[in-house]
């Protein structure tokens, strides 16, 4: 199971915000497209950082004039990305072990999507629920092998 | 406009592809209650249950009572089966939208990616899933041909399909005459020359895409020896260190494969070799053009970003002597016209199975897609139960908000005379319990599970009498 199929069945629309529009805009953003991260992307379009509702949170802990400060003051700058042909498995170890929740995927140079840890449940829960009722199938059959 | 969905409209859906997502949609659309829904399933071929039929080995029956299920599917009253009638040939999808509010396409993955090295087109290198059609009887592949005179095979990919593929070269015929193998692949596998076979994998043993119960079953096979290089079933530094997190499977799987290293020849007549850490350069063929030797390389691991183990090339090469070899580096799917398709990773672009136009990224109206075609040829065929379960609560969110087609005809008899008027006869679930009933009495007769029907005029022959 490769990350591929994970962004096989999603839309693949890239949310981005640029690394000087205020927290105030990123806000808006998560909360219309429901959505836990923003990719923040600097002045060429290249991929400068991730800005995450924690990265938020931790800064409203002790800024409470952080709506109007740029992204890019708040953001995560260490960007872990994935490539298409990576493991499932690997990925949800990685994303547990160096808690974080969304991972940008990057093909060839290129920016192609993101998931996120509820990605990675979901397709290893059916993944899961598959091999039981496959499972299942073959042990309530009648016959041999 | 009457609203869809009642016992004088009822919601109409065309499934495209019978196959095991195909059959879980349609369970899944049936245990709606609040929608009355009716459901057409069309397949290209006489004979439904797709993969199940034609790509689970023939030496795995039990995988195959899964058609049960299917079966009690079929037998809802809203539900008809189209056999023989193939999407671009008989009906195009601007048809179906005239007689359907909602089209699935669950059509799978037909075909295997090729290896992209030189010699890849030689006489003798195959795609691993024409093979696996061949013996399991698909009428389209019943005429290829396998130069089973070759002792020496590769088989590239260490997948199922790689595994079923190595796995039928080395049984024995007292073994395949228990099975429901075509009868033409029985008798050519039995006169087979192939003494040796190798499974060529790029990374090691704990990244197999195989099951710890498929390779177990590989060492114990009636004639055949099975082996693994002892250097190669050693796991490397980074293997070792995520084997920490790895399933109960995955650490048997590494298990099974390093006791096969220790074993010693037993004199069977003949030998299975699984690789690790290699991957196929070039093929160099003979003045004839026919292969006879592979080039490989050997590879060394490393950790991308996100912790996947991924192979590398060394510079260590070698170069195995073989006169056939197999590709199985992954199933893909092949583009339906008129249908989005995303090139690079062989499925229907889509939003939880809702097909999106690949460049607005927007859905498409009443078009929707399941299964390996949605997400890529991953998982087991109960994978396809979840997944067509997605693909289906979003079927039912739109048309419940009557996001649908309109269809000018949206009637089962519309259907049935749009087909006649066309000459197009299809097979329905009824005929083909006729036809299984045939293969089954056949297969009785000689001690086999079913011997099937491999060529579409003969099944609609045998439905004719």
């Amino acid at each position: 199971m490769k990350v591929r199929n994970i962004l096989a069945t999603k839309k693949g629309h890239l949310i981005t915000i640029d690394a000087e529009q205020p927290v105030r805009k990123a806000i808006a953003m998560l909360v219309d497209n429901r959505i836990g991260a923003l990719l923040v992307m600097d002045s060429t379009g290249k991929l400068a950082g991730i800005l995450s509702e924690r990265d938020i949170m931790r800064t409203a802990a002790t800024d409470e004039a952080l709506f109007d400060r740029p992204v890019t003051d708040i953001m995560t700058r260490e960007v872990v990305v994935g490539m298409p042909q990576d493991d499932v498995i690997a990925v949800a170890h990685t994303m547990l072990e160096k808690r974080f929740r969304h991972l940008p995927i990057m093909d060839e140079g290129q920016l192609i999507g993101i998931i996120s840890i509820g990605d990675v449940l979901k397709i290893q829960r059916d993944a899961y629920r598959g091999e039981v009722d496959t499972l299942e199938t073959r042990i309530i059959a009648k016959g041999e092998e | 406009m009457s609203p869809i969905g009642t016992a004088t409209q009822p919601l109409r859906v065309a499934i495209v592809g019978a196959g095991p997502a195909g059959f879980y949609a349609a369970e899944r659309l049936f245990k709606e209650t609040e929608l009355v829904i009716e459901v057409d399933m069309f397949d290209r071929l006489p004979t439904p249950y797709g993969l199940v039929r034609n790509g689970v080995a023939p030496d795995h029956q039990k995988i195959k009572s899964v058609t049960a299920v299917f079966d009690r599917v079929a037998g809802n009253p809203r539900f008809r089966f189209l056999g023989n009638i193939e999407l671009g040939r008989d009906v195009t999808v601007d048809d179906l939208k005239e007689y359907y509010h909602e089209i699935l396409f669950s059509t799978g993955a037909q075909t295997d990616r090729p290896l992209g090295i030189p010699g890849d087109d030689l006489a003798g290198s195959y795609p691993a899933t024409e093979f696996v059609a061949w013996y399991n009887g698909h009428p389209d592949y019943r005429e290829c041909e396998f130069d089973l005179s070759q002792e020496r095979v590769a088989v590239v990919g260490v997948g199922n399909v790689a595994v079923d593929v190595a796995r039928i070269l080395c049984r024995t015929r007292e073994e395949l005459m228990k099975t429901d193998i075509a009868d033409y692949a029985l008798e050519a596998l039995s006169n087979s020359q192939v003494k040796e076979v190798y499974i060529l994998g790029r990374r090691g043993p704990a990244q197999a895409a195989f099951t710890a119960p498929e390779v177990k079953e590989l060492g114990e096979l009636a004639d055949c020896d099975t082996f693994v290089l002892p250097e190669e079933a050693e796991l490397d530094s980074l293997s070792l260190a995520a084997m920490a997190n790895a399933d109960r499977a995955d650490v048997r799987k590494v298990e099974i494969i390093q006791e096969l290293s220790h074993r010693q020849p037993s004199g069977k007549s003949k030998r299975l070799i699984l690789r690790f850490l290699v991957s196929p350069t070039e093929l160099i063929g003979d003045e004839h053009g026919h292969v006879r030797q592979m080039k490989l390389v050997h590879n060394e691991l490393y950790a991308t970003e996100a912790g996947s183990l991924r192979p590398r090339a060394t510079d260590r090469t070698e170069t195995l002597d073989v006169g056939m070899v197999f590709r199985s580096i992954g199933y893909r799917g092949v583009p339906l016209p008129g249908v989005p398709f995303h090139e690079s990773w062989g499925v229907i672009p889509n939003n939880g199975g809702r097909v999106i136009d690949i460049t607005t990224k927007e859905p498409l109206l009443g078009e929707y897609t399941a299964g390996w075609i949605k997400r890529g040829p991953t998982g087991v065929i109960g994978t396809n139960k979840p997944d067509a379960a997605e693909t289906v609560e979003n079927m039912l969110e739109d048309a419940r908000a009557g996001r649908t087609l309109e269809p000018s005809h949206p009637t089962a008899e519309a259907v049935t005379s749009m087909l006649d008027e066309r000459q197009c006869r299809p097979v329905s679930f009824d005929d083909w319990k006729r036809l299984d009933e045939f293969e089954l009495n056949r297969g009785k007769a000689e001690g086999r599970p079913r011997v099937k029907f491999t060529r579409i005029e003969d099944m609609l022959a045998a439905l004719r009498s």
